[in-house]
């Protein structure tokens, strides 16, 4: 009743206000007065300064409806490369919940910190996986994901991403040739220094026809990752 | 609305300097930033230009939607803005909700940026013109940007693989499997086409095509070197 009339009032005022803005917009947009404005400097800084405004606005508003989405399909996407390296067999954790960060800049794998996935069965740790990186790849860094069981035994190494020349360097990635299974089951144990190491180089793996830099350097990765694992083999798996 | 108007002798003159007479990249010769960096394959020429078309369309719309609002003095900051703000949304709502077409083109889509025909649209035609010529516009500048991308995207291709559309299901969706061709089984490669070079030299031969084709589809008045002139003026002025 008395409460009612005022929201009435109320709302009849707000919908006179919006009805007067939108006039008074409507004035302003008319092509003529804008003619007349544009070339007026506030102006020109006005619009300048509210094109950017809404610019912001649109991306942070964008940026907040996808930022939990893209969260989600990264570690989507890690998870899957993990899981590429570690087979399921072997753990009933949560690879992306069991983690140590490592510092790793004396390891040359790539970068000063390495997050360690610790894979585990029955509460124990029956192996370890992480992504590191042959920093001196034929064109740029290769990005590399490996899995070693908790002997030191190689599980499986992927490629994530690496900017070799296609045709030449690329064999290296699962899709293109099988090249990378050959680690499989490799260790410092069952190989010495000098077998890690490209055939050209008096080692065990292959290098490719025309392109012997970027395996080479992978394989240099590679040892200097079960090297890595090896200086932390006692603290990470406890034996 | 009534689309029919698309039919209308100004809406067809638009299709055909889109797709044909003032094409993106065999006219105007423009865009080959992006050209040479992603057409090694046809697929990921196809995901290029489909991205490029799409924030083509969204410029030339916003562009002409503003465009009693931008005074001359200021046009280029403004439109800078307003492509930077599309491809940015592009990219951050690919990476969320098409996750896997946006791990093949994601190092391409800020390259967009870089394209300067979505300027050049901006600046030469939607700053200028309604909004429905304008989307129009940008509509068939990208779809004739995407044939051209997809066309070197296939001869370097075959040239360098001898495959077809690898991987377009990836792009696409798995129904389109059966576009993956094999052309050449058992094919070594030819190296030189996967490289950028390989882009340029096949781009000449396109450009010189398309030129045969429109000098034989000229008047036989014109003799051959005014001909050839008044091409090279044309795609001089477009610029
Ligand atoms: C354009 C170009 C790209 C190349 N890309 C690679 C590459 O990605 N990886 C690589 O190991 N070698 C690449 N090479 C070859 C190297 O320059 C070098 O010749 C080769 O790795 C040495 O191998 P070889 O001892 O079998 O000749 C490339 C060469 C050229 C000309």
């Amino acid at each position: 009743m008395n409460s009612d009339s005022v929201y009435r009032q109320r709302v009849g005022y707000a919908l006179r206000t919006v009805n007067r803005v939108r006039q008074k917009l409507a004035v302003w947009l008319e092509p003529d007065n804008l003619a007349r404005l544009r070339p007026k400097l506030h102006y020109q800084a006005g619009v300048l300064a509210g094109f950017a405004l809404a610019a912001s606005i649109l991306l942070g508003l964008a940026d907040l409806a996808t930022r939990n989405v893209i969260q989600m399909r990264l570690e989507e996407d890690l998870k899957a490369s993990l899981e590429e390296v570690v087979p399921a067999a072997l753990h009933d954790n949560d690879l992306l919940a069991d983690t140590v960060a490592v510092p790793s800049a004396g390891a040359a794998i790539g970068t000063d910190e390495t997050v360690v996935y610790l894979a585990k069965k029955a509460g124990s740790v029956t192996a370890v996986s992480f992504k590191f990186a042959a920093p001196d790849g034929y064109a740029g860094p290769i990005h590399l994901v490996m899995g070693i069981a908790s002997n030191g035994e190689i599980l499986g190494v992927r490629v994530i991403s690496h900017t070799e020349t296609p045709g030449l360097g690329d064999k290296i990635e699962i899709t293109k040739s099988k090249w990378v299974l050959s680690f499989n089951g490799k260790s410092l144990d069952n190989l010495t220094f000098e077998e890690w190491a490209v055939k050209k180089d008096g080692g065990v793996f292959d290098q490719f026809a025309g392109a012997t830099i970027t395996p080479r350097k992978v394989v240099q990765a590679i040892r200097r990752g079960l090297e890595f694992f090896q200086a932390h083999q006692a603290e990470w798996v406890g034996h | 609305m009534n689309l029919s108007i698309l039919f209308s002798e100004p809406y067809r003159k638009i299709a055909k300097d889109g797709l044909w007479t003032n094409n993106v990249v065999l006219t105007q010769n423009l865009a080959l930033c992006p050209l040479l960096a992603v057409t090694g394959t046809a697929t990921n020429g196809l995901g290029m230009g489909l991205a490029t078309t799409v924030v083509m369309v969204a410029s030339n719309g916003a562009v002409s939607l503003s465009r009693h609002l931008i005074p001359p003095e200021i046009r280029i900051p403004i439109f800078v803005l307003l492509i930077a703000a599309l491809v940015t949304l592009v990219d951050i709502f690919l990476n969320a909700w098409m996750h896997e077409l946006h791990k093949v083109l994601g190092l391409f889509i800020p390259l967009i940026v870089t394209n300067c025909v979505i300027l050049g649209r901006a600046e030469a035609f939607a700053s200028k013109q309604p909004v429905l010529p304008s989307v129009w516009d940008g509509l068939m500048m990208g779809i004739g940007f995407t044939l051209a991308m997809v066309v070197l995207g296939a001869a370097r291709e075959i040239g360098a693989a001898g495959t077809l559309f690898a991987n377009a299901s990836v792009l696409l969706g798995e129904q389109f499997r059966f576009i993956e061709l094999t052309v050449i089984p058992e094919y070594k490669g030819f190296l030189l086409l996967a490289l950028p070079p390989g882009g340029f030299i096949v781009l000449g031969f396109m450009i010189a095509g398309k030129r045969l084709l429109e000098r034989r589809r000229a008047p036989k008045t014109v003799p051959g070197l005014e001909g050839l002139n008044s091409i090279g003026q044309a795609s001089w002025e477009s610029r």
